[in-house]
């Protein structure tokens, strides 16, 4: 390929232009990733101009510049937060000693296969979000796709850029196999479970922002205590990104409500028939979504007991959600948690030593933190004063993996038989007839300001721009 | 307005019902003002120092609110903690009682700027500005106050003085508020009043009145009082270093509140503002030539808090060297996008090639195109002689690119009172 000049193309603060092992590595992989970008990325948008936010550096002005740009042209840039001085390593065996500026020998299978896992996902989710913007419910909206999936392609960047850099040729096998694997491909689908599922319209999407890539905040956030300080301020950049995705999700669900309370409050109904012949989603299905992507989205930090979450913070490569904030000895020897499990039928708690309790230790911060959410979109029905309340279901709802796999339990927690399951799981979970209504729904919308009409306008436009901005600029 | 006042501050505020909670804000604070409870995100207003770094960084745009409050009155952490909306804005009277200023301080630039070299000699820009205000301007009065009128001067007493740089030795620019009690100086924006300074010449002689623009609406720098403000920069030092001391200029940022004033005029009676709905304006300044813009876009800004009228866009292009020559460059970014759309051109950040308002135009032509073929669009060009060709040529050259006839525009533009440049 014909020389590129890195410096333009590829924003980034690893000093790329003068580590030649590292430039010839991207020549390589750099068409590879646009040719995925092509095939696999948004379809039929290659030519938009974008109203897009672009990280040129990484402080407060650099990392959030914003212009129409055309996707495949989009800077996707290194970055990583500045370097801490005198970092240590603030957990596990190795707390107090020096942070580790290369992999150490005995962890790099770990390592590697934590940035892979992690890298992973981001591809899997623009393959599964590259259809939406066929039936975007407006500009403002398609404007917001598709600048989580450019964020998604920036965070496999990152990903990438670690595996070049630490893992010599195994690192580079990697980041091929990472543009080779598919989402949903039965011959070489995506690591986890929930990478493969469709996102088949907008309240998936938004849904999935809303809770899914909370999980990723999470991952980052544990990820970014790691030893490795590579890692460590790889990811914690990658989290001011990710809260722009969670927003994406939490407005987005958040607009669906208001317009539902609003046509609720015109028709004075609460008649789920009526309301979905006025064209908007109503509240019991917003429910059974919410059920569906929170449950799948738990069952994403794996078993509630595991040796590997142990080794992997015993040997320092990830923490806990806000490690550095918490008030106890970092090495969690002799403490213990209670995990769920099912016992004869019945759920019971189930005292665990704590370091093989870590998975369920983030998974529950990562309750409380999106419950919160929930919280909010409550307030928005409580403001129109309809009497209804959104709820998160039981931990132990519709699991797959995990103690809690083996039963199966209601949205309230009281463990059912299969027949009980089988009579009321379309009351609990979207049914055939709600994807098809909410398919239904799904009309394109691009006319400049204009909305679908099952979703209200936001608050704010990006970036102070007012909603009826030419956020895409179709050519 | 006195100067306790100022002991006002905008407070920073995040709105709780947009706030997604991401905690990119409190990871990015430089001073951990920031903090969160389970339930909001708040700002300690002690702490803050208004560095606005966790502005852009922000996905939803709660981050960037803010209250006039005075200082004691702050709301405080616990107070934000309950929130599930925020507090309306106390209203100017409500603000009055607590003894704060309702207006924000002055947009000004103290800066030259140098015109475009590809100014053609053929090309005549100063004959396409108008001497006829727009259809629907206001009514200017002028020459109340003169030599050949009724009143020679007019009396103000100073209620405000406030340096508005950071103290340089190159030059300072100050904010001077002049109320006029209960004698009549009805004003418009874009208008400007001479100055007297007191006192004699070297040959013995009375000074000339020095001409400065107005910075504030025409219903006062504080809304329903009978005062002004302009925008007054001294130069320190010359080009070689050497200390220069105006007359006029240092007089005025001198004056202490009570202190009084010899005022002549109000003048102008062209470079007036459309007050028609849907009435698109373009701002371009350099310097101290923002002065009428500040008035402009504050009466625009009065109108639309009441509700009552419905603006056109809009847009400003605003030179300066550099971004720490630009006072109140924060607060003029808070302005909403939707009501105002701000380009600043900065010819002297280090590292980087100049910018000027021209070229910033240029880069916003698709947008400046549609304003220049919407008949309702009013240009205002204000600031250092030198921008002007740069300004007009740059319009020219926007009109023929998207295809209209510079002819035909240029021309409508100056019969209908429509193209305003104001320099010195």
């Amino acid at each position: 390929m014909s020389e590129m000049n890195y410096s333009d193309k590829i924003p980034n603060n690893v000093n790329l232009s003068e580590d030649r092992t590292l430039q010839r590595a991207l020549e390589q992989w750099q068409p590879n990733y646009l040719k995925w970008w092509g095939d696999m990325g948004p379809d039929d948008s290659q030519n938009f101009d974008v109203y897009l936010r672009t990280a040129i550096s990484v402080d407060p002005q650099g990392w959030a510049q914003f212009g129409h740009v055309k996707m495949p042209d989009y800077r996707w840039g290194i970055f990583l937060n500045p370097a801490e001085k005198d970092r240590k390593i603030h957990f596990g065996d190795h707390k107090g000693e020096d942070a580790w500026q290369d992999v150490p020998g005995e962890y790099r299978a770990n390592l590697r296969r934590i940035i892979v896992t992690q890298g992973d996902t981001e591809p899997a989710s623009v393959e599964q979000q590259r259809h939406l913007g066929l039936t975007a419910p407006s500009q403002y909206d398609l404007r917001n796709l598709f600048q989580v999936n450019v964020e998604e392609g920036r965070h496999l960047w990152a990903m990438v850029y670690l595996l070049h850099k630490y893992f010599g040729r195994d690192g580079r096998e990697e980041g091929e196999a990472l543009l080779e694997r598919r989402s949903g491909q039965e011959n070489n689908p995506r690591i986890l479970q929930a990478f493969n599922e469709e996102t088949p319209d907008w309240l998936s999407f938004f849904m999935f922002t809303y809770f899914t890539d909370r999980d990723g905040k999470f991952q980052l956030c544990a990820l970014a205590e790691s030893s490795f300080d590579p890692l460590a301020r790889t990811t914690k950049f990658m989290l001011t990104e990710e809260a722009h995705h969670m927003f994406v999700g939490e407005s987005g669900i958040s607009r669906i409500i208001q317009r539902t309370c609003q046509a609720m409050n015109e028709r004075k109904t609460d008649d789920v028939a009526k309301l979905r012949a006025a064209g908007v989603i109503d509240l019991p299905t917003l429910q059974r979504y919410l059920n569906f992507h929170f449950s799948v989205t738990i069952d994403l930090f794996g078993a509630d007991e595991s040796s590997n979450a142990a080794t992997f913070y015993n040997t320092g490569l990830k923490g806990r959600f806000e490690e550095g904030k918490r008030m106890d000895d970092h090495q969690l020897k002799g403490g213990t948690y209670k995990v769920l499990n099912a016992v004869g039928g019945q759920l019971v708690e189930k005292e665990v030593p704590m370091l093989n309790a870590l998975n369920e230790v983030l998974r529950d911060d990562y309750i409380k933190d999106s419950i919160g959410g929930v919280d909010r979109w409550n307030k928005v029905i409580e403001k129109a004063g309809i009497p209804f309340k959104l709820k998160a279901p039981h931990k132990a709802f519709h699991r797959n993996i995990g103690a809690l796999a083996q039963v199966k339990v209601s949205p309230e927690g009281r463990v059912l038989n299969d027949a009980e399951w089988k009579a009321n799981v379309d009351n609990w979970l979207p049914s055939e007839t709600d994807r098809a209504f909410v398919g239904s729904l799904m009309g394109r919308v691009v006319d400049t300001g204009k909305f679908a009409n099952w979703i209200a306008p936001p608050m704010l436009g990006i970036n102070r721009q007012s909603t009826d901005f030419e956020y895409v600029r179709f050519n | 307005m006195d100067m306790s006042d100022m002991q006002a501050i905008k407070q920073h505020l995040i709105d709780p019902e947009i706030c997604i909670r991401c905690n990119t804000c409190e990871a990015i604070c430089p001073v951990a003002a920031i903090i969160h409870d389970t339930r909001n995100y708040v700002v300690d207003a002690d702490k803050c120092n208004l560095c606005m770094d966790c502005i852009l960084p922000c996905p939803t745009g709660s981050i960037d609110n803010w209250r006039s409050m005075p200082r004691v009155r702050a709301y405080s952490v616990a107070e934000q903690l309950t929130w599930d909306e925020l507090p309306p804005e106390l209203t100017s009277e409500q603000l009055a009682e607590l003894g704060v200023a309702t207006d924000a301080p002055p947009v000004d630039a103290p800066v030259a700027q140098p015109s475009s070299s590809a100014a053609t000699d053929s090309f005549n820009c100063a004959q396409y500005g108008s001497t006829l205000p727009p259809w629907s301007a206001a009514h200017a009065y002028t020459n109340l106050y003169g030599p050949k009128s009724a009143g020679k001067t007019i009396t103000a007493s100073v209620a405000g003085n406030v340096r508005v740089t950071a103290v340089g030795h190159e030059y300072d620019t100050h904010h001077v508020v002049l109320d006029f009690c209960h004698l009549p100086f009805p004003v418009l924006e874009g208008q400007s009043i001479g100055i007297i300074p007191p006192g004699v010449d070297a040959s013995g002689r009375a000074h000339h009145p020095r001409q400065y623009s107005i910075a504030s609406p025409r219903n006062g720098e504080r809304p329903g009082y009978n005062n002004l403000s302009l925008t007054i920069k001294r130069v320190l030092e010359d080009h070689q270093g050497q200390p220069v001391r105006g007359v006029a200029s240092n007089y005025m940022c001198d004056l202490k509140v009570g202190d009084k004033v010899q005022v002549i005029g109000p003048f102008g009676a062209s470079f007036l503002m459309p007050n028609h709905p849907r009435s698109n304006i373009v701002m371009i300044c350099t310097g101290t030539g923002s002065a009428p813009m500040r008035a402009m876009t504050e009466w625009r800004r009065r109108l639309r808090q009441s509700g009552k009228f419905e603006g056109g866009k809009l847009m400003l292009f605003f030179g300066a060297r550099t971004k720490e020559e630009l006072p109140y460059f924060g607060p003029l970014q808070n302005l909403p996008k939707d009501f105002i759309d701000i380009n600043f051109a900065f010819s002297r950040t280090p590292g980087q090639p100049k910018r000027y308002v021209q070229d910033v135009m240029r880069e916003r032509a698709a947008d400046l195109a549609g304003l220049l073929a919407d008949p309702n669009t009013c240009f205002y060009v204000c600031g250092l002689k030198s921008m002007e060709d740069g300004v007009v040529l740059a319009l020219r050259d926007v009109a023929q690119q998207a295809g209209l006839s510079w002819e035909t525009i240029g021309a409508a533009l100056k019969a209908e009172g429509r193209l305003h440049l104001e320099t010195y």
